[in-house]
């Protein structure tokens, strides 16, 4: 049995160590987003985020993940409240399959948390390491820049009222 | 001038000729008058063969109303269209709806959802459908409310009076009153006073796409569930000699070891078990390969050398005209992958002799009469459900993981049995895109206009989707196999490695011969847009390298063999879209590209300009920029409709530039991303503009595959252009560019 | 003596300048000698400092970081204001020669002119007649980034009287013409010794351990010689396929700074490859029996079914969960990753190379056949990729443990981070995919 603590809550699972956290969130702990595309780390579908950092977890064995923060897309923000990366791929329709979008939107999440403006480059880059095979690039592109400008207005609306306060 | 003789017997057979044979007539919308030239006497798209009502829409006492479709939502969208059209028609709020899609139990027959016909058969059949519904619902009301039908009108579910007296569906709706055969003409909202179609609804599935909902058949967690791994032999025709599986069976989580012939497969409690075991399983068997592929590297004279059926599927001839300058050219486009992001995978579960299984294939009833045949059960015992998956963009490994599943559960009664596909699984087990040679020549008369013209396709079938079981791997590998039907040539006139194999162009002289190859040294199917993908490619190469030979602007040379007023309107709106300009040069190192087609000769109208640059030192091309224009009659959703072409652009663009599969004399060997590389952020281009000629009232031109074959050709008019090179051999690699330029 | 003094550093210091020309046309050179020297640029790796990626071609910028500070490579295009489109082609024979440009200045030996200056008369033309024949880019040079006294170019002129030797290629009557075209090309244009022979303080190559091993861009250029750690010995065929096509099955995939060389090489002549294969082989020498059974039973225990599972570490579970999905799956190379019982890297005296891999990756080539290997920076913690690279060490390796391993990945870390954001980026060769290993 080992702990491990995905978008906020602590689940005991009982998996060998070696066992990529991808099965783990799939298998154990029910969740959908995080999807199973290579098992080699060439495509990105499941990209998660551990610790504020986007990790393939198809090849992230659980025994590095001991006190870590895992977050996947659910735990960002659900269908009634979803969190402005979900809004922005939402509002420029941006998926085709969607198969592939999680992944992209956890590297998205990722990028923007440390990076609040990057340049279309740096949005390349980061998405450098993740396949879709629809043709949705234009669109996703647009959502993460969509979503740089939610997260900043989000942001500047929470000072705000923290000010207010 | 001589009206052109068609000669192909298939498409006799097929008795489909009444639009082949208008293709030919020069009026303007010569294609869409056609089918009134006679009295339609069924009703239009998939209502003709399954004609009742209630087989598409179901209104229930509560009011609650269900929409139908036995085309299955692959990300295009269509849930999402098929909801609009039906809420128009029944004037009820987009939101009030449910649809259901493709599920033996549940839904009509449409065959496949494939070759952009979705919008066609089942958007027309909804929309009909809807419209008669209404009808009968306003009859009703005006029989209860003893007024004339015409004073009545619809809205937000219910038939209102015109003393407002409101009736709603739900109460009208009584047993059997939409268990009625259509009517071959409906009543259609008038295209101006539309207000859900043609609006750029957002789709019903991202939300939950984009929240980690439940949405594919990959997310399934059925009670009991099991997980299993198939291990597939190393070749085509590779027969397992041996296989000692007793160590496997005691690794922790195991179920059970599944081995019928050539099948193994292994069972296990957890998914990643599964996948240990799998590894264990394959180590320990041994198999007999032979080395039975062609050459890679001589795909030309591999086709062109294997046994064809030719028949000659169009000619024309005018002595008069007189023939001057003649080139010719070849060009080839090697094996390619549908390569689905996410693996393919199903669900089954046998409980009483019924066999469920949960697909993401594009045909749940052609499957299930091949599951059955394979299982040796009445297809009355199998169901299956359509749940979305990868996409797909033809046949891909969905179909054979639903076989496996279902061979697998028949060993598990009882238990649920996820099976998905492994990256090299997928990789080498799908069946490609066939690889194609084109020849082409043609002369110019002494106006600098096409006298003559000569195409000859030499191409395997383009579907090999179940049409029986042996179609299914699962089948082919057990101990009774199932021998592979034999393959055959899809019909005229949409054709499958003649598709698009006549030009849209009219010429004075024109022959095309298509040179059916029987034999299929990879095991191949459907892949988006067929053989139009290279067919096109070959054909707006060609025009480009003609426009050249008569020193011509390649747009103006089109539209001056082009009779069909909206694919002029198309390619001017496109050319206006990106500020072609005629003689115009492009930046350095960059070339401007354009090419033009109707999908099928039949569907929508798409044409791409692009612009293209390429690095002289390293050959790299880059798309810097496309602009297409798209007419697919009627938009119920135009932002759906620039999604797909969209995609479309960026998709074939990575086919064309990169991608081909790779074998040795024995095995597949490209098997994953590095072996076969697709696009990736670093060459999406700077932007891609899309633009939409609606054509209110006019039928649905199914869209999803129409951009593939003019992205290509206008990337090859654009490398040409920046290098004054012509590449004719898909893919055009940067390799196969530098070695042009160096030349 | 004063004067003399003077007259002499003078004499040392002091170049003239050779008159400007006007740019000459690209028809004015003969098309097989354009062709020949672009086949000499790739041999000399020339677009690997002079193009910065993404940027155009030959048109410089590239920062190469020295002990010393920061150098940017030149513009090298045509270009009259900004390149070389002035240049007679005396002026560049001079630079290539000398080390000066045709100002008279004199250039830092970050410009291997102490191995270009072994190239002949005839291949510096056709050198020549290729670069005056590429696009001209303007693109005016960066400022470098040194100290004094080091930013005063005539202190060039005497690192250069210690360490220039200018001659051309003697080549030796009792080898093969073959032999003798590989070490033409190897001393020369090639320039292998840049990177893979040690450097002395003053950044010169040490010429009494030629190919012993040296750095570059904080990685380890492997020993070329008979101290060589590749687990299998190497031989002229291995080196030749290795340096042809990117990869080799006992030896795995170039990467790295090596990665550009060997994509460069896939395009030159075969003779030319083949012959820098032979000299190579022979200054690694024949292996001894010793050596030579070593190699073997690293082969042995390369095809041997894994034993990952039967240790119990964390190094072991984390290279079960992380890695052996590519590497001991029997995925054929190029593309499977190498067993690791066969890598330089595990052998190497020093672990560097190995977390610089570890950490970073290999990134996709675009559009291109390539080895992918996704970085595992964001995934593990220095002890964490301590504890990997220590088990790969003991399990993969006869070599004696490594020592501070957790300090070098985090140096490694660090320097990484500046590596990828100053140079244009290791990107992998293209590897041939039909030369699969059959079973």
């Amino acid at each position: 049995m080992m702990t491990l603590k995905v978008n906020g809550r602590e689940h005991q699972v009982d998996a060998d160590p070696d066992t990529p956290l991808l099965y783990v969130l799939r298998d154990d702990i029910k969740l959908n987003a995080a999807k199973f595309g290579c098992g080699l780390g060439q495509c990105g579908s499941c990209a998660v985020i551990v610790d504020g950092k986007a990790i393939l977890s198809c090849i992230t064995p659980m025994v590095l993940l001991e006190g870590k923060q895992v977050t996947t897309l659910e735990g960002l923000g659900s269908v009634s409240e979803p969190a402005p990366i979900q809004r922005a791929f939402i509002e420029e329709q941006a998926a085709q399959c969607g198969y592939c979008i999680p992944g992209m939107m956890m590297r998205a999440q990722a990028l923007l948390l440390k990076n609040s403006k990057p340049t279309d480059a740096e949005i390349r880059a980061a998405l450098e390491q993740h396949l879709c095979r629809c043709g949705t690039h234009m669109r996703i592109l647009r959502a993460v820049r969509r979503a740089a400008r939610l997260m900043e207005a989000a942001d500047a609306s929470s000072t705000t009222n923290r000010s207010a306060q | 001038m001589n009206a052109p003789l068609i000669l192909d017997r298939r498409r006799v057979l097929a008795g489909g000729g009444a639009l082949i044979v208008s293709f030919s007539l020069t009026s303007a919308f010569a294609q869409d008058q056609a089918p009134a030239a006679t009295p339609p006497s069924k009703p239009p798209g998939s209502l003709a063969a399954t004609a009742y009502l209630d087989s598409w829409i179901r209104i229930d006492a509560d009011g609650s109303i269900t929409v139908f479709t036995g085309k299955a939502e692959l990300g295009q969208g269509f849930r999402t269209a098929f909801q609009q059209i039906a809420a128009e028609e029944l004037d009820l709020p987009f939101e009030s709806l449910k649809v259901i899609t493709a599920d033996t139990k549940l839904t009509a027959n449409e065959g496949y959802t494939a070759g952009s016909r979705s919008m066609q058969d089942s958007g027309t059949a909804i929309q009909n459908a809807a419209a008669q519904v209404r009808e009968l619902l306003v009859a009703e009301a005006a029989k209860r409310l003893d007024l004339p039908a015409e004073n009545l009108r619809t809205e937000n579910g219910a038939v209102i009076s015109p003393d407002g007296r409101r009736l709603s569906y739900g109460e009208l709706v009584a047993a059997d009153m939409l268990h009625v055969q259509a009517q071959p003409k409906s009543r259609l909202k008038d295209p101006a006073t539309l207000k859900v179609m043609g609006q750029p609804v957002r789709r019903v599935d991202i939300p939950a796409k984009v929240t980690g909902g439940g949405v594919y058949v990959q997310d399934m967690r059925l009670p009991g569930m099991v997980h299993a791994r198939v291990v597939r032999p190393p070749s085509y025709g590779a027969q397992l000699t041996e296989c000692d599986s007793s160590a496997v069976e005691k690794l922790a989580g195991v179920v059970k070891v599944v081995r019928d012939g050539n099948f193994l497969a292994v069972v296990a409690e957890k998914e990643f078990q599964s996948i240990k075991a799998m590894n264990a399983l394959s180590s320990a068997a041994k198999w007999k390969e032979s080395a039975s592929l062609p050459k890679q590297d001589d795909l030309l004279n591999v086709l062109m050398h294997l046994p064809s059926q030719d028949s000659t599927i169009f000619q024309r001839s005018d002595p008069s005209v007189s023939r001057g300058k003649t080139i010719e050219a070849i060009y080839t486009r090697p094996y390619q992958l549908h390569g689905s992001v996410g693996p393919s995978c199903a669900v089954a579960q046998l409980v009483d002799d019924a066999m469920t299984v949960w697909t993401h294939t594009q045909g749940v009833y052609p499957d299930r009469q091949a599951i059955a045949e394979m299982l040796r059960v009445p297809p009355a015992s199998v169901r299956l459900i359509h749940v979305e998956g990868s996409g797909c963009y033809g046949h891909n490994g969905a179909d054979d993981a639903a076989a496996d599943a279902a061979l697998i559960a028949r060993a598990l009664p009882g238990r649920p049995v996820r099976v998905q596909w492994m990256r090299e699984q997928e990789h080498a087990w799908e069946p490609f895109g066939p690889a194609m040679v084109t020849k082409l020549k043609a002369s110019l008369d002494s106006n600098g206009k096409i006298a003559d013209w000569h195409f000859d396709v030499w191409s395997n079938t383009h579907s090999m989707r179940p049409g029986g079981a042996g179609s299914m791997l699962a089948a082919q590998h057990m101990a009774q196999p199932f021998a592979v039907p034999a393959p055959r040539p899809l019909p005229l006139p949409e054709g499958g490695g003649d598709r698009n194999a006549i030009p849209i162009y009219t010429f004075p002289n024109a022959q095309v011969v298509h040179h059916f190859i029987p034999a299929m040294p990879l095991r191949i199917s459907a892949l988006r847009a067929l053989g139009a993908y290279h067919n096109v490619f070959s054909i707006e190469s060609f025009m480009d390298e003609l426009a050249g030979l008569a020193d011509a602007d390649p747009v103006e040379f089109r539209l001056k063999h082009l009779e069909d007023q909206r694919g002029r309107a198309v390619i001017e709106k496109a050319a206006l879209g990106f500020e072609w300009k005629s003689g115009q040069k492009a930046p350095q190192d960059r070339g401007f590209g354009f090419a033009f087609a109707r999908y099928k000769n039949l569907a929508a109208y798409c044409a791409v300009a692009s612009e293209v640059e390429v690095n002289r030192e390293t050959g790299r091309p880059r798309l810097v920029r496309a602009v297409a224009a798209v007419d697919s009659g009627q938009v119920v959703n135009p932002d759906g409709l620039i999604n797909q072409i969209e995609g479309a652009i960026v998709q074939s663009m990575s086919w064309t530039l990169y991608e081909s599969v790779t074998f040795d004399d024995t095995r597949i060997t490209s098997i994953d991303w590095q072996t076969y590389p697709i696009l990736r952020f670093d060459a999406v281009p700077e932007s891609i503009e899309v633009h939409i000629i609606d054509r209110p009232g006019q039928p649905f031109l199914g869209s999803g595959e129409t951009g593939q074959g003019p992205t290509a050709a206008s990337i090859a008019n654009a490398i040409a252009n920046a290098t004054g090179k012509r590449l004719r051999n898909l893919p055009l690699t940067r390799k196969r560019i530098k070695e042009a330029i160096d030349a | 003596m004063l004067i003399v003094g003077v007259a002499m550093a003078f004499a040392i210091v002091w170049r003239p300048v050779i008159p400007a020309i006007d740019p000459p046309a690209p028809y004015a050179f003969d098309a097989a000698l354009i062709k020949r020297g672009r086949d000499l640029a790739a041999i000399g790796n020339c677009n690997e400092c002079h193009t910065v990626r993404g940027g155009k071609n030959f048109a410089g910028g590239l920062p190469v970081p020295t002990p010393f500070g920061t150098i940017y490579s030149s513009n090298i295009t045509p270009d009259a204001e900004t390149g070389i489109g002035q240049w007679s082609e005396a002026a560049f024979r001079r630079a290539m020669r000398d080390g000066v440009n045709r100002k008279g200045e004199h250039l830092y030996p970050t410009f291997p002119y102490d191995h270009f200056t072994h190239v002949s008369d005839e291949d510096d033309r056709a050198l020549y007649a290729f670069l005056m024949t590429r696009q001209p880019v303007h693109a005016p040079s960066r400022e470098n980034q040194i100290s004094f006294p080091l930013n005063q170019r005539p202190v060039i002129a005497g690192w250069k009287l210690l360490f220039l030797r200018r001659d051309s290629y003697q080549p030796d009557a009792t080898r093969s013409a073959e032999w003798n075209r590989g070490a033409y090309l190897v001393a020369g244009l090639a320039h292998c010794g840049a990177c893979h022979t040690p450097r002395n303080a003053l950044g010169a190559e040490r010429v009494n351990a030629q190919f012993a091993g040296g750095d570059v861009d904080n990685w380890l250029a492997y020993a070329l010689n008979d101290r060589s750690h590749a687990p299998v010995p190497w031989d002229a065929d291995a080196l030749y396929m290795y340096l042809r096509s990117g990869w080799h099955p006992d030896h795995g995939t170039a990467r790295g700074p090596m990665a550009q060389v060997v994509s460069n090489l896939s395009s030159v002549p075969d003779s030319d490859v083949r012959a820098i294969a032979v000299y190579m082989a022979d200054i690694s020498g024949t292996p001894t029996p010793d050596r030579k059974q070593e190699g073997e039973a690293a082969l042995a225990q390369a095809r041997s079914p894994s034993q990952a599972s039967q240790t119990d570490t964390a190094g072991a579970t984390i290279y079960v969960g992380a890695c052996a999905s590519c590497h001991e799956t029997s995925r054929p190379l190029p593309y499977g990753g190498v067993n690791l019982a066969l890598s330089t890297a595990v052998s190497s005296p020093d672990p560097r190379n190995l977390a610089n891999v570890v950490l970073s990756g290999v990134s996709a080539v675009e559009g291109e056949r390539s080895p992918i290997m996704p970085g595992f920076a964001d995934s593990m913690n220095d002890a964490q990729m301590a504890a990997l690279l220590n088990y790969l060490r003991a399990r993969f390796s006869k070599q004696p443990a490594w020592t501070g391993v957790e300090k070098t990945v985090a140096d490694a870390r660090r320097a990484v981070t500046v590596y990828l954001q100053t140079s244009a980026g290791p990107r992998n060769a293209p590897a041939d995919p039909t030369q699969r290993d059959k079973p």
